[in-house]
């Protein structure tokens, strides 16, 4: 079956060909054609990816697929070539990418209806498509970087889609700025951090194994009796690892199996002039790495773009920020397992640290934080924003831990709810929006209350505009609900079974930092059922706030289908890898080297439930029992005072970039642009210097060259003239003057010759 | 009879040359100018063939010969050309014929 591994390319090609029909014949073509199009591209491309895991289930190990050579350089001895690899992980991610990408594109085909850059929205879903299916599909760290880098464009193109779009100033209604823009460019630009730690992590690879290729992945650890078979080949395999002078040699095919024999050879790696054993280089790049998945997962300290992103179209919000792309770092990380876990063992970080434990530490502390700032937010999206923040930390947190197929699984459900949720979302914005219309073309009714309006203008996304909307969209509450009940980890819905999982990696790491990580991850998982409560019950219970929340309207069939078909299997996706048969996990292992799998504990189950359920009791008890909002507007959890702008703020992260990085990124651009480049270099250096200077010598040797040099010239030419003028008077055109000139000359000439004569004589 | 002395020849050669000399500077017109040279040629000539006998060398005698055939030459050349600028002018007046100068 490994010849169904050859049909890896037309996974990329799929998107690819519904890119370039859209792009070229898509502006002939009708809306819902361009929709259909990019979205049967879409489908075809998981139809490929299902046929690839068919293929898998019969040879699990999987294989790489050659298709193109790329990076070739004979005399360095780089040969990078175009690879696919296809395993059970890069499969998974196929499926997943592919199978919710679907499902947004045919709901777009109904969000983005009637947008003037309809076709140009789904040339670029299908264009992220492209990018992150090649970003796992890769075979090398290469191939893999430039689907990171890809991704990053997608999405900065995608939040800023509506670029025209203007921001109004609540004061004065006049435009104060372009969201969409600033949020697209803010996301390029925190994660060019990242993305240039993770390039720094690829270069060291390729200095330190010789290659960019995975490679087979390492013999998991039942199969290591059958290998000692072969001593002999073993020992001249080792003879080669080192050279005599103790210095790493590269000389396998893959960076995993080398890392592997370098660190049981304890070799070094030459890095400039000095020597660094191989054990810190593993865990330089394994951090460097950590920085790519902080800018690219939205973790502590990178986060701050994502919640921004989710200005851009609540599709991509669902596609690209919340189920596929930031994810990517969560995959980097177990593809590159095997380093993660040779990291482990090395200790040269301060406080006893590994690698790993600080990439747990960040993914603890970012759930807990987007935990408890998505407690205090009022926009729909935002709160789903800062969730998404959070999950991808208990991924984060999962994997420093060891838990690659917790992780995974993990990644795998959320992509299912947190996409269901965000178009969800998208669904209750649409139908309140086409309810402010309503509204307004029905003008009876009670006093419009203004909690969320700005300068007249309703702010469709904000929860405080909403209310009772359980009766006007049924089907959206419904699926909405599932969504929620899944991302608050309640059994039987997806999210328990997968964050169920990473509790226990947690809990059975048993050392400090799995304990830190179990602590702030039971809060954050608390905190989560808390907000998604306050969420479902501001949104669909209670009476309606706003006469748009009580006009609104359920969203057309194209859209809520769709979240049915999430909705399923959001609620049942738990069963891939359920208790006792861990299908997912024995599927994952076949290629993630140090995959292990965890049993089901059902005291820390029985406890996580209960938590979730206190959480969701407290939500209804402050949002359900009572109005959902104080008399006066606030927000029930408003008595916290200054803590409740504190998370109102986001642990005023923003303002602390602006004051740390922002403002003094500010003050050196104005001082270079305006000291050094306005006034020195231009004013003083270029103005007063060169050109003051020039024009002053410029004006002495002009004087110079006018008054001497040509003084000179026109001097002798006005003698000349001046002789002329009076020998011109000797021409005089009479014959006879001449001819008496000739006669004194000859009679001169003539005394001339004869008074010496005459003297001598004389004498 | 007493043969003429030398310096009478020399006079008489002074004379005409003096009239020649006279005649170009005064007259206008250009065929008696050219009479006037012709008449300062022979001038010469009657010196040349005076000192050649004086001293009973032949080269004064050769000499004059030369003279007289370039003065031939001359006067074909010159006359032709007064006969052009007549033609053309209607004039052989040298004081008219200034056209070249400044």
């Amino acid at each position: 079956m490994e010849g169904l591994f050859n049909l890896a390319p037309l996974v990329i090609l799929a998107p690819a060909v519904g890119l370039l029909i859209n792009l070229f014949i898509g502006g002939r073509l009708r809306e819902r054609s361009v929709g259909w199009i990019a979205s049967i591209a879409a489908g075809t491309s998981f139809v490929f990816a299902a046929v690839l895991s068919f293929g898998l289930a019969r040879s699990p190990a999987g294989g790489a697929v050659y298709v193109t050579d790329w990076v070739k350089l004979p005399l360095a001895g780089v040969d990078i070539a175009w690879d696919l690899r296809v395993d059970t992980l890069s499969v998974t991610m196929m499926l997943a990418v592919a199978g919710v990408g679907t499902l947004i594109h045919v709901y777009a085909i109904g969000y983005m209806h009637g947008d003037a850059g309809f076709r140009r929205f789904f040339v670029y879903l299908n264009l992220f498509l492209v990018a992150m299916l090649t970003l796992v599909s890769g075979n090398n760290y290469l191939v893999l970087f430039v689907g990171w880098e890809l991704v990053g464009l997608c999405s900065f193109l995608l939040i800023g889609f509506w670029l025209h779009k203007p921001e109004r100033d609540p004061e004065t209604g006049e435009i104060a700025g372009y969201k969409n823009t600033a949020a697209a460019k803010k996301a390029f630009i925190v994660n060019r951090v990242g993305d240039f730690g993770f390039l720094l992590a690829i270069l060291l690879i390729f200095w330190t194994f010789g290659t960019l290729t995975y490679g087979p992945p390492v013999a998991a650890h039942g199969e290591e009796d059958g290998a000692h078979g072969g001593a002999a080949t073993l020992a001249a395999q080792e003879a080669e690892v080192a050279s005599e002078d103790g210095l790493c040699v590269p000389h396998g095919e893959g960076v995993f199996e080398m890392a592997e024999a370098f660190m049981a050879a304890g070799c070094d790696v030459k890095l400039g002039s000095s020597r660094v054993p191989i054990g810190a280089m593993i865990t330089l790049i394994t951090l460097l790495m950590i920085l790519g998945v902080t800018g690219k997962s939205a973790q502590i300290p990178l986060f701050v773009w994502l919640p921004d992103a989710m200005a851009g179209p609540t599709p991509v919000s669902a596609l690209i920020h919340a189920a596929t792309m930031v994810t990517a770092g969560v995959y980097m990380v177990t593809r590159s397992n095997v380093l993660y876990e040779l990291a482990r063992g090395v200790s040269v970080l301060p406080f006893g640290l590994t690698s790993p434990g600080v990439l747990t530490i960040i993914g603890a502390l970012t759930a807990f934080m987007a935990g408890t700032v998505a407690l205090a937010q009022w926009d729909i999206k935002r709160v789903l924003a800062f969730s998404t923040v959070s999950q991808l930390g208990f991924m984060v947190a999962a994997v420093g831990l060891g838990g690659y197929i917790a992780g995974m699984f993990h990644l795998v459900t959320h992509a299912f709810f947190k996409a269901l949720l965000f178009l969800s979302a998208g669904s209750v914005i649409h139908g309140v929006e086409h309810g402010h219309h309503h509204a307004h073309d029905a003008p009876e009714g009670p006093e419009e209350k203004t909690f969320g309006y700005r300068h007249g203008v309703l702010d469709p996304q904000d929860m405080r505009n909403m209310g009772g909307l359980r009766q006007k969209m049924p089907a959206t509450f419904w699926v909405y609900l599932i969504g929620a009940l899944a991302l608050a980890g309640i059994v039987p819905f997806a999210g328990f079974w997968s964050k169920d999982e990473i509790l226990l990696d947690a809990y059975s790491r048993g050392d400090a930092t799995g304990w830190f990580a179990l602590i702030l991850l039971m809060t954050a998982a608390a905190f989560t059922a808390f907000y998604m409560g306050r969420q479902v019950f501001m949104i669909f219970f209670g009476a309606p706030r706003t006469q748009a929340a009580a006009h609104a309207q359920e969203s057309p069939p194209i859209m809520t289908r769709p979240l049915v078909v999430l909705a399923f299997f959001s609620a049942v996706a738990g069963f891939l890898n359920w208790p006792g048969t861990h299908s997912f996990g024995h599927w994952l292992q076949e290629s993630v080297a140090y995959a292990h799998i965890a049993d089901f504990n059902l005291a820390l189950a029985l406890l996580a439930t209960l938590l979730a359920l206190l959480a969701i009791f407290f939500a209804a008890l402050l949002y359900y029992w009572r109005p959902a909002l104080r008399a006066d507007g606030a927000d029930r959890l408003g008595g916290l005072g200054r803590l409740w702008r504190f998370l109102n703020r986001k642990w005023y992260w923003d303002e602390f970039y602006e004051l740390i990085a922002v403002q003094p990124f500010n003050g050196i651009g104005r001082f270079l642009a305006g000291r050094l480049d306005g006034d020195f270099l231009h004013d003083w250096f270029h103005d007063t210097l060169i050109w003051r200077s020039f024009d002053r010598a410029a004006a002495f040797l002009g004087a110079f060259d006018l008054k001497i040099i040509d003084g000179a010239v026109n001097g002798l030419g006005w003698l000349a003239a001046q002789a002329a003028r009076y020998l011109r008077r000797v021409q005089t055109g009479y014959v006879r003057q001449y001819a008496l000139g000739v006669l004194v000359g000859a009679i001169v000439l003539l005394f001339i010759l004869v008074l010496p004569l005459l003297i001598a004589n004389s004498g | 009879m007493e043969p003429v002395s030398t310096g009478a020849y020399v006079i008489v050669s002074a004379i005409l040359f003096t009239i020649g000399v006279l005649g170009v500077l005064i007259r206008r017109n250009a065929i008696l100018m050219f009479m006037s040279v012709e008449l300062m040629l022979n001038a010469a000539n009657l010196a040349l063939v005076a000192f050649a006998r004086e001293y009973a060398q032949v080269e004064g005698h050769v000499l004059t010969f030369f003279v007289m055939t370039i003065a031939a030459a001359e006067v074909a050349v010159g006359l032709a050309l007064i006969v052009a600028i007549f033609q053309s002018r209607e004039t052989i007046n040298v004081d008219e014929l200034s056209d070249l100068k400044q």
